[in-house]
């Protein structure tokens, strides 16, 4: 055995975001034995503040934790609900609130921020918060519920117009509050925006619902008869009545304990380190935003997370030093784009601006070039921020092209990455450079944006730059004489194209015969359900025929989705999103006796959920004795077509929506597809449907049917672009049947119809030739695999149902048929069943486990 | 000979078990199991063999293991959960695509064949 070293001992400090990063970094580089203690004063383990608001959209504080094996490390001590309250330098020891007394060899200061209340009269007031933790935001929300009996929407009022302010703001919004956020300075967010964005700012502020006071000072609240914040008052001697008041004017380095133990502090606070985050003790670091770099707090996590890695980095002997500050912000409201990054007001002396307004569109972009304008310095971006992700890399550098295409609306399309150099910051959250990324591609043989994250980690943090990592990731790879890898996995180096034209010309009919012929090993979970969707397109068989049956994806193959607990959803057919009173009926009667939570969903029907793997069958048999048929929700297929009343009643109808959308909807039934496909069907150009964000999309007009194709909601949405106009019904199918035949044959797994369009040769006129001119002759194929498909559709279910070789696969255990999974468990809520969330099971708080709740009135 | 204890098929703590039939598996395609009170997932493979993990999804918490699509990653049989498609070596439960999640594993017992039936070594429980 080697020499037994003793570990050095690290102690850190506060147990945030920074210091999470600091931990991470130095176990996952530590090569000699180390032992951590980390001491937090906050009940919790350490969790994503910069993600606060997304409380307010559901998430749990447990959603919220950091990556807990971190800190699960043996080499960790996590000593949470624990404050150091002195710092012993004599002895290299630190004393906590609850006796404990820590030795170190090195101690890490990273004890963030507090969030500041101004000095009015009436600041502490109950109603009157701050938002800087989870115990604000979970006491934020419970004043809103208490008081929400109030009988009108509650007030609110945010003071500071900041990021923060803004984001708190929108949070308000969210929980149904009217909120007016409060500003001292002209404008809004003015540490990042000149008075002109800042405007653009307030428009798009106001036109989200939210009241904006700028140049107001506030001088008091004013608490009502129950002694919480009922008034405000202002310097110009105006006031106005109010629920609650968040305040988030600026926040104060925690350097109390640097302070008390005599370390050099900043004039405007926070503990003075040096690039190597040493402080004025060189056993002691600070980093994150109690650290004051060049005189210097920022409440910022980036230079925070560099911090931490330049602290790790010097324990372990290293030579990494802080670069400085990287400003560059983005605002995380949605529905409002704003940016600012570098040098955003033009102090470089020389410095040249280049502007575009659209203050119709609510936009307003500026560039700051230097003097001779070829070197981007920093900008600010307001209505339309897409640009960010790749300009800001680019700040330092040359442009490398007319700096008004970065400016242009982009319609979707990332503005040029130009060449960034090798040490341009690309991913600021994990302080990864261009270079670095580069590097992941030749040295790591990373091939894609994914791979790339789980290598360098960049993208995985605030996500602002993975369209900048992806392109630059795209053109390395085309750079070493390599395209973007159109394998499909490693058992298949084929795309779905060149497998489906494999498959087709060599007649196998299996998987096991496609694998050994064209591929190697037994397959995964991404080429096993496209071979599948290629054998069904083909050979048009059953899903569960035979070995097909393991191809397919859990949902595929159970003929459901499934859900979070391993519970099903069942979704019956409602062609047209019509229904009859006697279908309703049964539907509410399946959902009543089996305990399913009902919902309408965005695709014009009725979802039951919460069905077990061995109910499916029975529930099926009632459905389809009554008449219904799988509305296919789960597979790579024909989902629904949505329609609009049209002609049958509605005063404006020019053509039968309704009528056409239920035909359309009986014709593509069951038709495998490399993703979903959905078409939308209005009745005139009012559309109601909503038709053009579908793959195919159907409007009436005067003259016959316009058809729109390659629409799609969802991620990146797109609306559809007009393919032909004033087609009868007739036309109108075939051109359909042919664009669909054409898609399913030559587009990519699991691309849909939007990027397939956009990929194609010649776009639209491209597809225009193929399906309308027969410009490859291959039209009457496509016709006659069309009408194959519509002859040979069967109900997944009803076939299911009638095959007892099939229906073994719906027991719940191979054992024990019939028991129900004992794990399920659910809880009550608005008169319906839903999964029992991890604290529910803890607490007991379960209506049943394992079997069917009844839910009664 | 090497492997004493895991080939005794009588000590007090640890016997095999049977389960089921060969006939109720299927190739490539799991099947969940209940012994005792916990939840096993079965797979049959190509070559014959039976592998048991723990039906918990160690990602979701859900009992979903056995209703993934089995297939291999190099020489290793793998089993990718239907949740959020995290991939297992069958042989050893531990995961080998985590999906940008930490490390996590199933647990596996010894399973085979024997004379059509499906036996897992199995500690008795009081
Ligand atoms: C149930 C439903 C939500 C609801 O309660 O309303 C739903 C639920 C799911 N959607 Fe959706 N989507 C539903 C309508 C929509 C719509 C609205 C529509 O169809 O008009 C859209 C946008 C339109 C579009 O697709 O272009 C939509 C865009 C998506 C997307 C993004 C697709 C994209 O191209 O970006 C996904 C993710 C995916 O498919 O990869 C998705 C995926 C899902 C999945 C499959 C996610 C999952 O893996 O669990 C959900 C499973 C369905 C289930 O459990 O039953 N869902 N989803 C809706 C079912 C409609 C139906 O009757 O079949
Ligand atoms: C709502 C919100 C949104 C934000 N959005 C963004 C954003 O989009 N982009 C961005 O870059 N930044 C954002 N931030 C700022 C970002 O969260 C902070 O910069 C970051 O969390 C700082 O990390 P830290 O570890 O330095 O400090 P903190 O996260 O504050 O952690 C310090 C911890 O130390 C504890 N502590 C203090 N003193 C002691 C003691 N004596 N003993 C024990 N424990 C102690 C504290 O309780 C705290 O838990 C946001 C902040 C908030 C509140
Ligand atoms: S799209 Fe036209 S026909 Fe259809 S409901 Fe709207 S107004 Fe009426
Ligand atoms: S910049 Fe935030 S993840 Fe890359």
């Amino acid at each position: 055995m080697s020499t037994h070293t003793t570990p050095t001992r690290c102690v850190v400090v506060g147990a945030g975001m920074v210091a999470h990063r600091f931990v991470d970094s130095l176990l996952s580089r530590a090569e000699e034995p180390v032992h951590i203690t980390v001491i937090g004063d906050e009940d919790r383990l350490p969790y994503d503040r910069v993600g606060l608001s997304r409380f307010f959209d559901g998430a749990s504080a447990e959603e919220m934790t950091l990556e807990q094996t971190v800190l699960a490390d043996p080499r960790v001590d996590l000593l949470p609900g624990d404050r150091v309250h002195e710092i012993h330098r004599e002895d290299q020891q630190v004393t906590t609130a609850s006796g404990a007394r820590i030795a170190y060899d090195h101690l890490v200061l990273a004890t963030g921020s507090s969030a500041a209340r101004p000095p009015v009269p009436g600041a502490e007031l109950p109603g009157a918060f701050v938002y800087r933790t989870l115990d604000d935001v979970e006491q934020l929300r419970e004043r809103v519920a208490a008081a929400s009996d109030a009988g009108r929407p509650l007030r609110g009022m945010v003071i500071g117009g900041g990021l923060l302010g803004l984001e708190a703001a929108g949070a308000l919004q969210g929980l149904g509050v009217e909120a007016t956020v409060v500003q001292s300075s002209d404008r809004l967010m003015s540490a990042q925006l000149d008075l002109a964005a800042g405007e653009a700012l307030r428009r798009l502020i106001e036109a989200r619902g939210i009241t904006v006071r700028t140049g107001t000072l506030t001088t008091a609240l004013t608490p009502g008869p129950g002694g919480e914040v009922a008034g405000i008052e202002f310097a110009d001697g105006s006031s106005a009545p109010t629920d609650l008041v968040v305040f988030t004017i600026g926040v104060r380095p925690r350097d109390e304990l640097g302070r008390a133990a005599g370390l050099d502090c900043g004039e405007r606070g926070g503990i003075e380190i040096d690039a190597s985050c040493r402080t004025s003790d060189p056993a002691i670091r600070a980093i994150g935003e109690v650290a004051a770099f060049g005189g210097r707090c920022v409440g910022l996590v980036a230079p925070g997370y560099s911090m931490a890695e330049v602290a790790a980095d010097r324990l372990l002997g290293g030579d990494a030093a802080f670069a400085g500050y990287d400003l560059s912000t983005k605002l995380k409201l949605s529905g409002v784009d704003v940016a600012s990054f570098g040098d955003a007001f033009a102090t470089t002396p020389g410095a040249l601006d280049v502007v575009y307004a659209d203050p119709v569109g609510g936009v307003y972009k500026k560039l700051v070039l230097s003097d001779d304008a070829t070197t981007l310095l920093g900008g600010m971006l307001v209505g339309d921020a897409s640009a960010y992700g790749a300009l800001r890399p680019m700040v330092g550098s040359a442009l490398g092209g007319d700096p008004a295409a970065y400016l242009l609306p982009a319609d979707g399309i990332a503005a040029p990455t130009g060449d960034l150099p090798d040490e341009a910051v690309v991913c600021s959250c994990a302080g990864v450079t261009a270079g670095q990324i580069r590097g992941a591609v030749h040295e790591d043989g990373c091939e894609d944006a994914e791979a790339v994250a789980a290598c360098t980690r960049a993208g995985a943090t605030c996500g602002s730059c993975v369209m900048t990592v992806k392109s630059l990731v795209g053109k390395e790879l085309t750079a070493m004489g390599r395209t973007l890898s159109t394998a499909l996995c490693e058992h298949i180096a084929m795309s779905r194209r060149q497998l489906f034209d494999a498959v087709q010309v060599s007649g196998l009919a299996t998987f096991s015969a496609i694998i050994e012929r064209f591929g190697t090993g037994r397959g995964c979970d991404t080429c096993k359900p496209v071979i599948a969707s290629i054998l069904s397109t083909l050979t048009r068989t059953h899903v569960l025929e035979g070995e097909n049956a393991t191809l397919q994806d859990t949902n595929d193959h159970v003929m459901a989705n499934m859900q979070k607990d391993g519970t099903y959803s069942v979704v019956p057919r409602m062609p047209g999103g019509e229904v009859t009173p006697e279908g309703l009926i049964v539907i509410g009667e399946i959902a009543r006796d089996f305990g399913l939570y009902t919902k309408l969903t965005g695709g014009q029907r009725v979802d039951m959920f919460g069905a077990r793997l061995e109910e499916l069958p029975i529930i099926w048999q009632r459905l389809v004795d009554a008449g219904f048929e799988s509305g296919q929700a789960y597979g790579k297929s024909l989902r629904t077509v949505k329609s609009c009343v049209g002609s049958a009643w509605c005063r404006y109808g020019v053509l039968d929506s309704t009528a056409m959308a239920v035909r359309l909807e009986l014709r593509y039934r069951g038709l495998r597809s490399p993703h979903k496909l959905k078409l939308g069907v209005s009745g005139c150009a009012r559309e109601c449907a909503e038709a053009r964000g579908k793959d195919a999309g159907i409007i009436a007009t005067a003259t016959g049917w316009n058809l729109y194709v390659g629409g799609n909601g969802g991620a990146t949405p797109r609306h559809a672009e007009l393919l032909a106009e004033g087609l009868d019904d007739e036309e109108l199918v075939r051109t359909i049947d042919r664009f669909f035949m054409y898609y399913i044959r030559t587009a990519d797994k699991l691309q849909r119809t939007a990027p397939w369009l956009q990929e194609l040769e010649g776009g639209i006129d491209g597809l225009r030739e193929v399906v309308l001119e027969d410009s490859l002759g291959i039209c009457a194929d496509l016709d006659e695999a069309m009408d194959l498909h519509v002859r040979d559709y069967e109900d997944d279910w009803a076939a299911t149902l009638a095959d007892p070789e099939k229906l073994t696969r719906f027991r719940s255990f191979v054992n024990a048929p019939t028991t129900p999974d004992p794990s399920l468990a659910f809880t009550a809520e608005r008169g319906q069943v839903r999964p029992a969330s991890t604290d529910e099971r803890r607490s007991g708080s379960v209506l049943i486990a394992g079997d069917r709740l009844e839910v009664r009135g | 000979m090497s492997t004493p204890t895991i080939t005794a098929t009588t000590t007090n703590e640890l016997s095999w078990r049977s389960i089921c039939s060969l006939d109720d598996l299927e190739v490539e395609r799991g099947r969940a199991a209940l012994v005792d009170h916990a939840q096993l997932a079965l797979f049959l493979l190509p070559d014959g063999s039976v592998r048991a993990t723990c039906n918990r999804d160690p990602y979701s918490d859900a009992y979903v293991i056995s209703r993934g699509i089995v297939g291999s990653r190099g020489d290793a049989p793998t089993v990718a959960s239907p949740m959020y498609k995290q991939v297992f070596d069958l042989r050893t439960g531990l995961c080998l695509d985590p999906k940008g999640k930490g490390p996590g594993r199933l647990r596996t017992w010894q399973a085979r064949e024997v004379d059509g039936e499906v036996q897992v070594l199995w500690r008795r429980t009081a």
